[in-house]
């Protein structure tokens, strides 16, 4: 499974989200969207919009730290 | 049918749930969001306990707190309206919470539902809400780095976002409807200074357009004018987060449900609490304090009741 954080280093909900998948032994990719362009430009494609955090859960894109719907995207991965 | 639902999970929320739990009651708490507010508070210096912890530190410890009482969660899950359930005797409600196509029943409720941004209510904000309309400036800043910008507003937040922008962006327009900046002196010398900033007094926003994301903001001062813009951060203040339950409960003129000292509303068996109120001041720790009120405010209303 691969996890993918979009995030800005000032972003509060990043954080939380961050914390998160800590508890929940998830591995997640980290990406600081404000010093990595390109990978903001992939974020802003992907979602379709310009607000972080986005989370990535293989391929399945979720704007913001929406602890349900993260959480149904790990356990159809059969990782919760 | 839940003994309790709260509407928000922020402090004022919180807090009530673990009041809630303690009693037994059996609760419920709908939240857009957990922490509200607070969570987007940069640095907290004055919540007992903790020198200094950012917003969404405490945030999350409220929230580890809360989940060791078993309470039931939902969220992700707007409150869209209240209403009471019918009664013959009309003493005894119970209500009715809808949020999107979900529907949930309690006896009491808790409206803990906090503040949300002001918007600017014009055309085109709806549609670009997030594609380049941004209300969370320390969030979303960085992503328009060496873009032209607008911020609207003239009060702390605004200058506040404004100074941050001017290490990001290209050009930042200041758009502020009266006629001269608010806020604190410091921000505003430091926001005049930079040679990126230009400020419109005076200027209303009137409409934002774009196709896919945001492309211009239409202004009016003197006279109109279009300006490209790929980004737009709206810092005009907040306010109560009450519409679901407009007509239900009694109003302040700043929209602020009016609360008795027991944290009652004008309805019987709705509580409200924390910055949703007219709660004198605004703060975390009151906020939580209000919340506890609520809780046992709710409860000694059940115990009447049965």
């Amino acid at each position: 499974m691969a996890v993918k954080i979009y995030s800005t280093p000032t972003c509060p909900y990043c954080k939380m989200v961050q914390e998160y998948l800590k508890e929940k032994d998830v591995e997640f990719e980290y990406i600081d969207v404000a010093a990595d362009k390109k990978a903001a430009n992939e974020m802003i494609e992907k979602s379709g919009q310009m607000g972080v955090p986005v989370i990535e859960i293989d391929g399945k894109v979720i704007v913001g730290f929406n602890k349900e719907e993260i959480e149904k995207a790990l356990s159809q991965q059969g990782n919760v | 049918m839940y003994d309790l639902i709260i509407i928000g999970a922020g402090p004022a929320g919180l807090t009530a749930a673990i009041y809630a739990a303690r009693k037994k009651l059996n609760t419920l708490v709908l939240a857009k969001d957990v922490g509200g507010q607070a969570a987007l508070s940069w640095e907290v210096e004055n919540y007992l306990g903790y020198n200094l912890i950012s917003g969404a530190e405490l945030v999350m410890k409220f929230r580890e707190h809360v989940e060791k009482f078993g309470v039931d969660f939902k969220e992700g899950t707007e409150a869209t309206s209240l209403k009471p359930v019918d009664s013959p005797a009309k003493t005894d409600y119970s209500f009715e919470v809808s949020a999107g196509d979900e529907m949930f029943q309690a006896k009491t409720v808790i409206v803990a539902s906090g503040k949300t941004p002001r918007r600017l209510n014009v055309p085109g904000e709806k549609e670009f809400a997030g594609k380049g309309i941004a209300y969370c400036a320390t969030c979303d800043a960085p992503l328009f780095q060496g873009k032209d910008v607008a911020v609207v507003g003239g009060g702390n937040a605004a200058l506040d976002a404004a100074f941050q922008l001017t290490k990001i962006a290209n050009k930042i327009y200041l758009v502020n409807v009266n006629k001269g900046l608010d806020g604190d002196e410091v921000t505003r010398e430091k926001v005049k200074k930079s040679d990126k900033v230009e400020i419109l007094n005076n200027t209303e926003t009137v409409e934002i357009k774009g196709e896919k994301f945001v492309s211009a903001i239409v202004v009016k001062g003197k006279e109109e004018r279009e300006i490209p813009v790929q980004g737009i951060f709206v810092e005009i203040g907040s306010v109560p987060a009450v519409e679901f339950l407009r007509g239900l409960v009694e109003l302040n003129e700043s929209n602020e449900i009016k609360v008795s000292n027991r944290n009652e509303t004008s309805v019987p068996g709705i509580f409200a609490a924390g910055d949703c109120t007219n709660v004198l001041e605004k703060q975390i720790i009151i906020a939580a304090g209000e919340g506890a009120k609520a809780a046992l405010s709710a409860y000694s209303y059940l115990v009447r009741r049965k």
